[in-house]
């Protein structure tokens, strides 16, 4: 314990020598790649959490009728279904690979702020019991749905104030990792690695966290005002102090639309990186890139009224939305030109991370059609809250997101680990989630388009056999990432070992500069980039 | 590293500055809305009654509903449960409402329409819903609603439904 008082203000990067071991050194920790294997594996136990409550709405839908739960708990489980995921499994993952890869790819030995980061990651674990507890205190979780729109959450017991009280720590979580990720990049740069040289992923990375910064203050602000109207008689959402329970979706949607892109932005980074290293050509269009990334995040503050098509609004906001929501087709669509264009005509491999980044551009693109879909102003208003609008967000998440999320841990695990990953395991992981995907999401779409009304424990007979289905493809989705377990596991512990350089066509730093698995310090002198 | 740290410090005072301003951004969007929907006209709040000729040729249908907010305890309900008028009619109707309890409770209606774009055509000119109401302990009270519906309602409007709710105002009441 006494080495961590021993390092300076300033020099961090001593910690090194004499650090505290076993639990203790995971807790002090201020290594960015300790701090980034604790977020991967806090996201892992998170992602395994909202999974075994998705399994339990799935089983609760796998007949009509109602068979194993009563319907507030099934409206517990979609609300913590999602927030466990979105701000549990999904953001923290993507930070977890910030930590590890940003400093690595940019030349820098660490963080900017590694005593920050520690903190950053250690509120997590307080805001998941928070959450996970909410289910044991009286009246049981938080069953208002993830988006905890007034009125409903104004009434409701204490699970609700541990949710408002749970995102305050997460948003402060967010905010500290955000600065720090800024910080590092545009300060500990190595050496002629000028912004328009450095890696797609810590592109994406920075424009996130501008991102994060940006929005998550006011997803703060909208709990607080949901706290005092609750407990200290203010009238923000509450309609007989004057307040307008609509107002509050204009709030939320304010941070929840950025947000998506929060969680698909680190994403694209990803993708940008694998498809080039496996097409063994340099990623095509860079600079485009970029730029639309840039524009994503831009255009993504203008049309947070999409989620709120049926609220009233005047046509003419309707219009704006409607239309601004289209534009984001434009520069989401030259990514994915571009990413195509880049496996044009290369010496292309499949290997996992390869196999996981196809499906992501495959299934990432039908989520990005059906969002067009739904943009349309009259049909969002005959879709909203159906089916249609879970398979369309969950083919942006899970096929989006979560896939490129196993492509990176699979593209990074032997500069994480040493060791190269059991690539017949991978495979059959990719194989299994990628078909078991499709089966419990695609006839979402069916579901919706028929009329199937989501948060709903009960449907009518007609949707029994889509339903069936697709409590099939949850099984079989859920129990396939038990496979991802076994395959990190056994990667930790030994197997083929990894060259620096892993992967032939891997050109970032960590792959040309260091060897596998990286050193706990790199970089304390900095490489100088051409 | 000195000077490193001091650039490092400067980028996060300035971010930490950003979030600050974009929390108060949050609550600044609230009066922002109100002033925006004052100034397009968006609000519905204001009465403006307008071509209150009678139609006798056409008849409408409506609804009233009660509710009460979250745990108040009232008892809440129409005297009339539904009425056929034309259009351009004045008609009166009383709600009854009852105080369960041994406190004074205030209380403040909020009325909602089904459909919900009827709210426009739908006129009130007396209303219990325009102040609040204070109940003493086991008071009974009768409360008129007046108003009209105008004949410029859309021709496939046949229902409408006009839906109350309770709210206790927890700052000026006993508790």
């Amino acid at each position: 314990m006494e080495a961590t008082h021993a390092h300076g203000q300033d020099h961090a990067h001593d910690h090194g020598h004499g650090h505290p071991t076993g639990l203790m050194r995971w807790v002090t920790t201020t290594n960015h790649k300790d701090i980034g294997t604790l977020y991967l594996w806090f996201s892992f136990i998170m992602l395994l959490s909202g999974g075994t409550l998705a399994l339990l709405i799935r089983a609760e839908l796998f007949e009509p009728g109602m068979q194993i739960m009563r319907p507030e708990f099934f409206n517990q489980l979609t609300t913590m279904h999602g927030l466990i995921m979105v701000f549990g499994a999904i953001m923290p993952a993507f930070v977890g690979f910030a930590n590890w890869q940003v400093p690595m790819m940019i030349g820098a030995p660490d963080m900017a702020f590694p005593r920050m980061n520690n903190w950053s990651f250690w509120l997590l674990p307080v805001a998941a019991s928070l959450l996970i507890g909410s289910f044991f205190v009286p009246g049981g979780a938080s069953a208002g749905g993830w988006t905890m729109y007034a009125p409903l959450f104004l009434q409701g017991g204490i699970s609700n104030d541990m949710t408002i009280f749970a995102v305050h720590i997460l948003g402060i979580s967010s905010i500290m990792g955000a600065i720090n990720i800024v910080t590092t990049i545009l300060n500990l740069r190595a050496p002629g690695m000028t912004l328009m040289k450095m890696p797609l992923f810590v592109w994406t990375w920075l424009i996130t966290a501008y991102l994060l910064i940006a929005v998550m203050p006011v997803l703060a602000g909208a709990v607080t005002m949901l706290l005092t109207d609750r407990h200290f008689g203010t009238s923000f959402f509450n309609a007989a102090g004057g307040g307008d329970p609509v107002m509050f979706q204009h709030i939320f949607w304010f941070f929840g639309h950025p947000e998506v892109y929060i969680m698909i932005l680190p994403a694209f980074g990803i993708i940008s990186q694998i498809i080039p290293t496996f097409s063994r050509k340099p990623l095509f269009g860079y600079a485009s890139m970029v730029y639309a990334t840039s524009s994503i995040a831009i255009l993504s503050f203008m049309v947070w009224a999409h989620h709120m098509f049926t609220v009233g609004l005047p046509t003419a906001a309707q219009l704006f939305f409607m239309y601004a929501t289209m534009l984001i087709a434009i520069p989401t669509g030259v990514k994915v030109f571009n990413w195509i264009a880049t496996m044009w005509k290369g010496s292309m491999t499949f290997e996992t991370p390869m196999l996981f980044a196809i499906a992501f551009v495959c299934l990432f693109t039908i989520g990005g059609f059906s969002g067009l879909v739904l943009a349309i102003t009259p049909v969002d208003i005959q879709l909203q809250d159906t089916y249609y609008v879970v398979a369309h967000f969950h083919y942006v998440l899970v096929s989006g997101a979560l896939f490129s999320i196993f492509a990176g841990v699979y593209f990074w695990l032997p500069k994480w680990t040493g060791h190269m990953y059991d690539e017949k395991l991978g495979k059959l992981h990719f194989w299994l989630s990628t078909i078991f995907f499709n089966v419990l999401f695609f006839p979402m779409h069916f579901l919706g388009l028929a009329g199937m009304p989501r948060r709903i424990p009960d449907y009518a007979l007609q949707f029994a056999d889509w339903n069936k289905v697709a409590s099939i493809g949850a099984f079989g989705f859920g129990l396939s990432q038990l496979i991802l377990l076994v395959v990190v596991l056994k990667c930790i512990k030994g197997g083929v070992k990894a060259e620096g350089r892993a992967w032939e066509g891997a050109d970032s730093l960590e792959w040309t500069h260091l060897p596998s698995p990286a050193p706990y310090h790199t970089f304390e002198t900095p490489p100088t980039v051409n | 590293m000195t000077g490193q740290t001091a650039q490092n410090r400067t980028i996060l005072k300035k971010l930490l500055l950003v979030s600050v301003l974009m929390f108060g951004f949050g609550y600044a969007l609230i009066p922002f809305y109100k002033k925006l929907c004052d100034v397009t006209g968006i609000s519905k709040d204001k009465i403006t009654v307008s071509n209150t000729q009678m139609d006798p040729a056409r008849w409408v249908t409506v609804e009233f509903d009660a509710n009460l907010g979250a745990k108040l305890p009232w008892i809440f309900e129409p005297q009339t449960t539904s009425l056929r008028i034309h259009p351009g009619e004045i008609k009166q109707v009383l709600y009854r409402v009852v105080n369960l309890t041994d406190r004074t409770i205030v209380g403040q209606a909020i009325p909602s329409y089904g459909p919900a774009l009827a709210g426009a055509y739908f006129k009130k000119i007396a209303c219990f819903c325009f102040t609040q109401q204070t109940l003493k302990p086991h008071e009974e009270r009768l409360m008129p609603v007046q108003f009209v519906v105008q004949n410029d309602l859309p021709k496939d409007v046949h229902t409408i439904t006009l839906s109350y709710t309770f709210y206790e105002q927890a700052k000026a009441g006993a508790t």
